[in-house]
């Protein structure tokens, strides 16, 4: 397989896991209009959550599943006990996140060390599949294929149930959703988890690509920041498309100029900001 | 009162290599003095222009890696330094039309990612920063033949550059530019109204702002006499804004005792546990949920009440709630 060809496959790889941490991130930013500055943490912690399950024996999926409902639950108290005390004051809720964040990360490196741990590939999805005369690891192909289910499902939740046309009415104007009888304070704690759960799972299923590492979550928090203010905070199409056009620059930009990765990452972010500062598929500010 | 508190305090801080023991702690006092001057660089922003910056670090970077570069390219140290703050100086006019494009949280967004930019060139651009081994120096420099490889020298000229510092705040801060900077933070559109140009202002106080950060870095260069990557982490910036934050924003005060309780704390708690992150973290977190306003207000809030005694205090704080209550 050549080169390019493999970086478009690792970028469309990336961008997949890229969009179910930052799909959540965006609906917290377009909700609570908080960056969640824990969303890096929360994608570590389920990754070693998953470690110390799957050496306990249990199954890759299970463990996928299970992990990011810890980090859920972790999620809900941090939303309930500490983000809630703080109402209305959004740059003490940014800061008390990052201050998380640390706390995490420290506690992270105390109990699993700070050697890398690579989470094996599930069998099933080992070795290549070979299509039009090509073959691709199958492994990162389900990747593609798992971001994709979700992106649907997230859609469908948003667009076609009660409790998606309510977060909707929330990121909109929230003040008019609480008139209308809306519990706004309830969205939160549910957007929160659910943000917490994707981050979570993400994770997990990035683990046999990425390995799970201290200073992973640093790594993964800029990526996730970069995405939402290119694809517009609050908008799933935004973060879809926003999700993939990072993983691209993310591997070209490696392999390319190594030396200057960083840059061709934030540069175009800096442009999208000077230029339109809403995002690609975000609205403008009313 | 306030003169002889002044005299005292300067006569404490000037003698402090004299009274500590070891030099250990006169380096401690030195390493307390030069984050105060870029927590006092950072609370320009964040306490008077109410612009939170989390990309400060960059700032503070560019002119200590600037700095060690110039030096090992053989230049002297008068014109070391005056290239450093003038890169550092432009660099923060380039952070602040970018960054300016945005108030609040948007401010916030566009500093991290500038931060991590910058972050990005020291770690990954090796042929010109060294990466992860960062750069070392040789010697300190010898202003007016005095020279300052000991730790005690060292501190008097630190301790001279932090007093330019506070100088240069407390004129700052009751100067005419000052007030407007305040204006821009509390009513925007007021200052704009009364022909006030708010963008200006707020892009001067970032140029200020990053002055002083670019001053702490080459301070921070001199007493490490080595920059790494690790100058320039978010965690850099976060610590910075903890300093100005728990000692108190938008007072002249705070961010002194904010960085001394900042540089105190992590040097006797790295003596003791680990788990320094993890203590710097919960700091965050306690101070932000219980003592949002700081240290300094806080405790100042104490001794007036304190002072004028707790019955005086109470009617005036229930009128205060009546009024919030809709009619």
């Amino acid at each position: 397989m050549s080169l390019w060809l493999l970086l478009a496959v690792n970028s469309i790889t990336l961008g997949g896991l890229l969009f179910l941490l930052s799909a959540g991130f965006s609906l917290i930013f377009g909700l609570m209009r908080i960056p969640n500055l824990t969303h890096g943490s929360f994608f570590m912690l389920g990754a070693y959550l998953a470690t110390s399950l799957i050496a306990r024996g249990v199954d890759f999926w299970t463990a996928a599943v299970l992990s990011g409902l810890g980090v859920a639950l972790f999620g809900g108290i941090v939303e309930r006990l500490v983000l809630r005390r703080l109402p209305g004051a959004e740059l003490a809720q940014v800061l008390v996140t990052l201050g998380l964040s640390f706390m995490v990360a420290d506690v992270c490196l105390m109990v699993w060390t700070g050697d890398p741990i690579r989470i094996a590939t599930p069998p099933v999805l080992r070795g290549a599949t070979s299509a039009l005369g090509l073959s691709f690891p199958t492994y990162r192909l389900a990747i593609s294929l798992i971001a994709v289910v979700f992106a649907v499902a997230l859609w469908a939740l948003l667009d076609r149930t009660r409790l998606g046309a309510m977060i909707r009415a929330g990121v909109d104007d929230p003040a008019m959703a609480r008139v209308c009888g809306i519990r706004v304070s309830q969205l939160f704690t549910i957007v929160f988890c659910l943000g917490a759960w994707l981050a979570g799972f993400a994770g997990v299923i990035g683990g046999p690509i990425l390995s799970v590492y201290p200073g992973l979550d640093g790594e993964m928090l800029p990526l996730a920041l970069v995405v939402v203010i290119l694809g517009g905070s609050g908008s799933l199409l935004g973060s879809f498309m926003g999700s993939f056009i990072v993983g691209f620059l993310y591997n070209f930009g490696q392999a390319m100029f190594p030396e200057l990765a960083y840059v061709v990452l934030f540069l175009p972010m800096l442009v999208v900001l000077v230029v339109r500062p809403q995002g690609l598929f975000g609205r403008a500010a009313v | 009162m306030k003169r002889f508190a002044l005299a005292t305090a300067l006569v404490l801080l000037a003698t402090v290599p004299w009274w500590v023991r070891g030099t250990f702690y006169v380096n401690i006092a030195s390493q307390i003095l030069l984050y105060a001057v870029f927590a006092l660089g950072v609370n320009v922003l964040a306490g008077y222009a109410g612009l939170v910056s989390l990309g400060h670090a960059g700032l503070f970077g560019i002119a200590a890696y600037t700095g060690a570069k110039i030096l090992a390219g053989g230049a002297g140290h008068l014109a070391v330094d005056v290239a450093a703050l003038a890169t550092t100086v432009v660099a923060a006019g380039v952070f602040a039309v970018l960054a300016l494009r945005g108030t609040g949280l948007g401010f916030v967004m566009i500093t991290v990612a500038l931060g991590q930019i910058v972050w990005g060139v020291a770690y990954r651009w090796i042929s010109l920063t060294n990466g992860d081994n960062g750069i070392s120096i040789t010697g300190r420099p010898s202003p007016f033949g005095l020279s300052l490889a000991s730790p005690r020298s060292f501190y008097w000229a630190t301790l001279v550059v932090f007093l330019a510092a506070v100088l240069s705040m407390a004129t700052f801060v009751a100067s005419p530019f000052g007030a407007s900077v305040r204006g821009t933070r509390d009513q925007p559109r007021r200052m704009n109204a009364l022909g006030y140009h708010v963008w200006m202002i707020r892009f001067l106080a970032f140029l200020f702002s990053g002055f002083w950060s670019g001053v702490a870095g080459l301070l921070y260069l001199y007493y490490n006499q080595f920059v790494s990557p690790q100058a320039v982490a978010l965690t850099a910036s976060a610590e910075a804004l903890l300093m100005v934050i728990a000692g108190g924003t938008g007072t002249l005060l705070g961010p002194v005792v904010g960085a001394a309780l900042v540089v105190a704390v992590k040097n006797v708690a790295s003596a003791y546990i680990e788990r320094w992150n993890f203590v710097l973290g919960a700091i965050f977190v306690m101070i932000m949920v219980f003592m949002p306003e700081g240290l300094v207000p806080g405790l100042g809030r104490l001794a007036r009440r304190l002072r004028v005694g707790a019955s005086s205090q109470a009617p005036a704080a229930v009128t205060a709630t009546r009024e919030e209550v809709p009619p």
